[in-house]
């Protein structure tokens, strides 16, 4: 015995079993319907039981539900930074002083590895308050220079001590392996001293 | 796989033969559940519930070490992880459920399989230590059960884990500490909650093991089939692969479509509500019962309500609480002892006109009552009706069973498989004499074909 697609079926006991039917003139038997809506319906729902084993590793409900935290800045003295914490990583608030602003300000960003001025990374009218990620672009770890006393690089603002990246007054990457600036995070003052990130 | 008939594997391809000397996996398949496997052509629905049992072994170990990445195996915050898990994780309800009710599904089926095999006398030579291991699965399988529904630290996990443990305080004299040791303090608490989480995600895997030795001692006799008469000739068998392989796959859509009819659309209907209150270890709640599969052994442990006295003092021998823990563990372990309890050579129920009135009229009913009484509260006149069913469960297997092996005239057998189905055989026509000289019949039942 053989199917139509040339493989064999194994024989049943010769003589026992009622044959199977004939091939009609297209070739194509009931059983043929039969076996693809079978293997199509268990491939289907095979995807279907996947689908949730796979979406259960995401992060969860109550760890997306931490989106946003609202930081009180009106302690922050100019020239000093503070690290606070959203979705349970580091962000650094910081409080530039006019010459750091200056200094961001004379470079040109067309030297720059990934090129942005410290007006495009801070909130129109509040160029001051430089609020970052405080994670290094590199391979994640925390850069030293918001924490009081904290090496500051030669650029003025943070150095990753783990590879030694360096950035510069706008948390822009100037030196070392890191291929990006801090990360800004979305951010809004609700107040002049409350701000939200997330 | 035993039988000479079977068909040979033969790698086609240069990668597959290669394969087949480095690591013969597919020769191993096509023998166990592939083409070189030849099974009972006259095997009923009642046949699937192996597979499916193992189906739903898988669908317990895949949900449940999912679930463990998210439960948190900590007396005070197991109750809310669990909601965690029911609120927060990523279809974390539906993994949940699927486990829950798993659990129960696991159980359906295995009860079938059971009485499957209770009905056609699959644990009788020579399949007696699949029937034994059979029943090490079953063992394990309580205790995996009960320890899983501990984890989510409810009133009725709490309660059920002081009760359970408490069975073990009614052994004389090492009993308390027994408890306390197994509890690892005087109440459920954190080490209790701890050590259940850790071996309950252990025996699965221990389960699995004692599976792969249940079916690794299937395949040497083949399985049994409805009439019980052993296979005598390639024309009693069909290749597993396709006919069982079918026959499984179409059974196993039919389950799987009960099955999440409970996951999706009524997934707390085998569950108690008061597991939804978190552990409190200073307030039972007012009908404390176990999971419905424990029901007719939880039943016959509470069937026993009078101490064992020497007659006309007031000299206690053995306390009720003792005599009902007895009794429920020897109910199963009796279990053990089956293949030897049932003496008569003819397997099937079918042919045994006593043992099938007894099995319909007698055990059916005996164990559903007890499974009952054992979910009814512990109060008149459940308890009256436990103790008669008790009593008939006991006796069906001790007494009865080994009186009508004796006493019953069996029907005359098919001569084979082959004439069961067909309702001829041409080889049967130099029956029985003949035949029986030349067919290979390990069993060494002869045919009790009319003389």
């Amino acid at each position: 015995m053989a199917n139509d697609q040339g493989t064999a079926i194994p024989d049943a006991p010769a003589g026992d079993l009622p044959a199977a039917a004939p091939l009609p003139h297209d070739g194509v038997r009931r059983r043929d319907f039969i076996h693809i809506a079978a293997v199509s319906a268990a491939g289907i729902g095979g995807l279907a039981v996947v689908y949730p084993l796979i979406s259960q590793m995401g992060a969860s409900a109550d760890v997306l539900a931490e989106s946003s935290t609202e930081i009180d800045i009106s302690a922050i003295q100019p020239g000093q930074a503070i690290k606070a914490v959203w979705r349970k990583q580091p962000v650094f608030l910081r409080n530039l002083t006019p010459q750091e602003i200056a200094k961001a300000d004379a470079v040109d960003i067309t030297t720059l590895r990934d090129p942005a001025t410290l007006a495009e990374r801070t909130t129109a009218g509040k160029k001051n308050w430089l609020i970052t990620m405080g994670v290094c672009t590199h391979l994640g770890c925390v850069p030293l220079g918001a924490g009081a006393g904290e090496i500051k690089g030669e650029f003025g603002g943070y150095f990753c001590p783990c590879h030694g990246s360096v950035y510069d007054t706008a948390a822009r990457i100037r030196k070392g392996p890191a291929p990006k600036n801090l990360e800004v995070p979305l951010h809004s003052f609700t107040s002049d001293t409350i701000v939200k990130i997330g | 796989m035993s039988f000479p008939w079977a068909q040979q594997y033969v790698p086609t391809s240069p990668f597959m033969r290669w394969m087949d000397e480095k690591l013969p996996l597919p020769r191993l398949i096509h023998g166990a559940v592939g083409p070189g496997f030849p099974v009972p052509r006259n095997l009923s629905y009642f046949w699937n519930f192996g597979v499916l049992a193992g189906v739903c072994l898988v669908i317990q170990i895949l949900t449940g070490v999912i679930l463990a990445m998210h439960f948190a195996p900590n007396a005070a915050i197991a109750f809310d992880s669990t909601e965690h898990i029911m609120r927060d994780v990523n279809w974390g309800w539906l993994l949940r459920y699927a486990h829950a009710n798993g659990a129960s599904a696991f159980f359906v089926v295995v009860y079938i399989h059971i009485f499957r095999g209770l009905f056609y006398g699959s644990y009788k030579a020579p399949r007696e230590m699949i029937w034994l291991l059979g029943v090490v699965i079953y063992l394990l399988m309580m205790a995996t059960g009960f320890m899983g529904y501990v984890l989510p630290w409810g009133q009725m996990s709490f309660w059920g884990a002081k009760v359970i443990t408490g069975l073990f305080s009614a052994i004389p004299i090492v009993g308390t500490p027994l408890q306390q040791w197994l509890l690892g303090g005087f109440a459920p608490d954190n080490a209790a909650l701890n050590r259940f989480f850790s071996l309950h995600f252990l025996l699965p895997f221990v389960i699995a093991g004692v599976v792969i030795l249940h079916i690794w001692a299937l395949h040497i006799p083949g399985s049994s089939n409805p009439t019980g008469v052993a296979v005598k000739q390639e024309s009693d068998t069909v290749p597993f692969h396709p006919y069982y392989t079918a026959k499984d796959g179409f059974g196993l859509g039919i389950f799987l479509l009960v099955y999440c009819a409970f996951v999706f659309f009524m997934p707390n209907a085998l569950g108690h509500p008061d597991n939804y209150i978190p552990a409190n270890p200073l307030s039972t709640p007012a009908h404390i019962v176990p999971e419905w599969y424990y029901w007719p052994f939880y039943a016959i442990l509470r069937a026993f309500t009078s101490d064992l006295v020497i007659p006309f003092t007031h000299i206690v021998l053995v306390p009720a609480k003792l005599l009902g823990v007895m009794a429920m563990f020897s109910a199963i372990l009796l279990m053990f002892f089956l293949p030897w309890l049932d003496t008569s050579p003819v397997r099937s129920g079918h042919y045994r006109p006593l043992f099938k009135k007894f099995f319909f009229f007698g055990l059916i009913p005996c164990v559903l009552v007890l499974g009952y009484c054992g979910g009814a509260p512990a109060a008149e006149p459940f308890v009256m009706i436990s103790q008669v069913a008790a009593i008939y469960y006991f006796a069906h297997f001790l007494i009865i069973l080994p009186l009508v092996s004796s006493f019953e005239r069996p029907d005359p057998l098919p001569f084979s498989i082959t004439e069961a189905v067909l309702g001829h055989d041409g080889r049967a026509r130099l029956a029985p004499m003949a035949a029986a000289a030349t067919t290979p019949d390990a069993a060494g039942i002869a045919p009790a074909h009319p003389a």
